[in-house]
């Protein structure tokens, strides 16, 4: 019996995408795919590039070289623009509409035919079925950017695009982010997440991308990244960190103290936190 | 084409639903009022005027003529309003990005605010050009010949207005093309009046200045035109002054004028849709 693994195409794929304003280098020779259902997060520093990779992948700016294709289709054709979802960093939704109309406004221009079910599903997603006819300039900004995500998950898009979604929400309008987003994940959405805040990329996304000065200088799974080398052993004197051991060599290590009369309470790998890497990153691209 | 009407819906319910907007109809009454107010001291104390003169003419004419202007004025800042910050402007604050990354062509964006913008500032115009026309009917028994024809010519100047205020809207900021426009309202204005003065001076420098500048802003030749027409059933002396107008003189405009303003609308249309196209945003 001769097996075959299907390879699901790509939703997102990015080669050597550029763009320069002028004389400025926005987005530098970026390659990028994001598998369906894969959650990318993109971090980097106010200038790194981020927003402007995400609205070439939307459409909304052009390329100056490389190659962007979304759903296989090209970045800003109508047929890509049918698959995603979108979420801008600042965005301003009319002020005299209701936030019931918001949602119906974006389903016409969708296309989607969801009607009144669809609209208020997304909006009780969001905590916002109880203000669905309250106008917009009566809403607070959190209240604002939660309608903003329930209108770019209107059409179910296979890949959602979010710049900064949670920028303007409160803890527990940051959980419900995190936790629609590892739902959508697991319902085979794939969303590429902007975000400034390294303890809502870390916990969620399946991949991390550092933009700095609009280059990848790294990328990976959190895990992946974290990962240091030596070990962290706690014994009865305090945790001792062994910087340089390996994985192979942890055991001897631990028979060594064991030896030497210690009482071993925990062994874990050593390890970095994202920030740590996120700031080794753009320190030493920075200056 | 369904991004158009998309767009042209839009368009009315922010003509009926943005505060700003509430202010029209206010001003409009408020108009409309002191209109009422002018036809009835006019054609009371027109008696003063000497007999070879057809008196309720010459009031008459004049009223609905100056209405003409303020229609045109109005209907032009609600032109405005609703398009001086449709590409710049929006992006800028992000409600653009929103609407443009959903599947439908910028170009039917552009041309639905056109057409949204287009039908309800042309139908407030026409609307008060109607009911100057009644007022002054009422109170003065003077009716234009043709009764239509002015209100349509007048209400097709707003469509320059808006294209290019559309135009505007790719280059500037909300508040500075609202600015630029009203400025260069006030120069296709001042454009009239120098052919007026040109006509009264028999200057020929003054009014080939001026011809040039409102076949520029044509909107000022439609607002002469439709002023011509107001006139065209009026004969004699009456018919002379008229024609010279309180805010710029009447002017014939014709076929050759009308073809002249399509060809121009949809020649600014196209460079705006040109450059939205290829903005990034």
């Amino acid at each position: 019996m001769i097996e075959t693994t299907k390879v699901l195409p790509r939703v997102l794929e990015a080669r050597a995408v550029t763009k320069t304003y002028r004389s400025t280098q926005a987005v530098d020779g970026v390659d990028l795919d994001i598998s369906p259902g894969e959650l990318v997060g993109l971090l980097g520093p106010n200038g790194a590039g981020k927003s402007t990779f995400v609205k070439i992948a939307c459409g909304l700016v052009r390329p100056s070289t490389g190659s962007l294709s979304v759903c296989q289709a090209p970045a800003g054709s109508v047929s890509a623009r049918r698959s995603i979802g979108y979420l801008a960093e600042l965005f301003r939704f009319p002020p005299w509409l209701r936030a019931d109309e918001v949602m119906a406004l974006h389903q016409r221009l969708s296309g989607s035919d969801g009607g009144a079910e669809e609209r208020m599903r997304l909006l009780d997603r969001v905590g916002l079925a109880g203000v669905s006819t309250r106008r917009i300039d009566a809403m607070s900004k959190g209240m604002q950017q939660r309608l903003g995500l329930a209108q770019s998950l209107i059409g179910d898009p296979r890949l959602l695009l979010l710049d900064e979604p949670t920028s303007a929400l409160d803890p527990a309008g940051r959980r419900l982010v995190r936790e629609l987003l590892i739902e959508l994940r697991n319902a085979g959405v794939s969303v590429l997440l902007n975000s400034h805040l390294l303890t809502e990329i870390e916990p969620i996304c399946d991949r991390v991308l550092i933009l700095v000065k609009g280059k990848v200088l790294a990328s990976g799974s959190p895990a992946e990244m974290t990962a240091g080398d030596g070990v962290e052993i706690e014994t009865e004197a305090g945790l001792r960190i062994f910087p340089g051991v390996s994985k192979q060599e942890v055991p001897a290590l631990v028979s060594k103290l064991i030896a030497e009369g210690r009482s071993i309470y925990s062994v874990t790998p050593g390890r970095q936190t994202l920030e740590q890497i996120y700031l080794d990153a753009v320190k030493g691209e920075m200056g | 084409m369904s991004s158009v009407l998309q767009m042209v819906g839009e368009t009315f319910r922010e003509a009926t639903r943005r505060k700003i907007f509430l202010i029209v109809p206010v001003m409009s009454l408020a108009f409309i009022a002191i209109y009422a107010l002018g036809n009835y001291y006019a054609f009371r104390d027109s008696s003063g005027i000497i007999a070879s003169v057809d008196r309720q003419a010459l009031a008459g004419a004049t009223l609905v003529g100056l209405s003409m202007f303020v229609s045109l004025f109005l209907g032009s800042a609600l032109g405005i309003f609703l398009s001086f910050s449709l590409v710049r402007g929006d992006a800028e604050v992000g409600t653009l990005q929103q609407l443009v990354v959903r599947p439908l062509a910028r170009r039917g964006v552009l041309i639905g605010r056109f057409l949204g913008a287009s039908l309800v500032c042309t139908s407030y115009v026409m609307i008060m050009y109607g009911i100057s026309v009644l007022v002054t009917g009422l109170m003065g028994q003077w009716w234009p010949k043709p009764l239509l024809a002015p209100g349509i010519t007048l209400a097709s100047g707003v469509n320059v207005v808006i294209a290019l205020t559309l135009l505007g809207s790719c280059f500037f900021t909300a508040l500075s093309n609202g600015i630029i426009m009203f400025m260069i309202y006030g120069a296709a204005l001042l454009a009239g009046l120098l052919a007026q003065l040109g006509n009264a001076l028999n200057s020929t420098g003054l009014e080939t200045t001026a011809r040039v500048v409102s076949r520029l802003l044509p909107f000022e030749a439609l607002y002469q035109a439709a002023l011509d027409e107001l006139t065209a059933g009026t004969t004699g002396f009456a018919r002379v002054i008229v024609q010279l107008g309180p805010l710029g003189g009447a002017e014939p405009g014709g076929a050759g004028l009308n073809l002249y303003v399509v060809a121009y609308v949809a020649a600014v249309l196209w460079i705006a849709v040109r450059l939205f196209e290829r903005r990034d945003l």
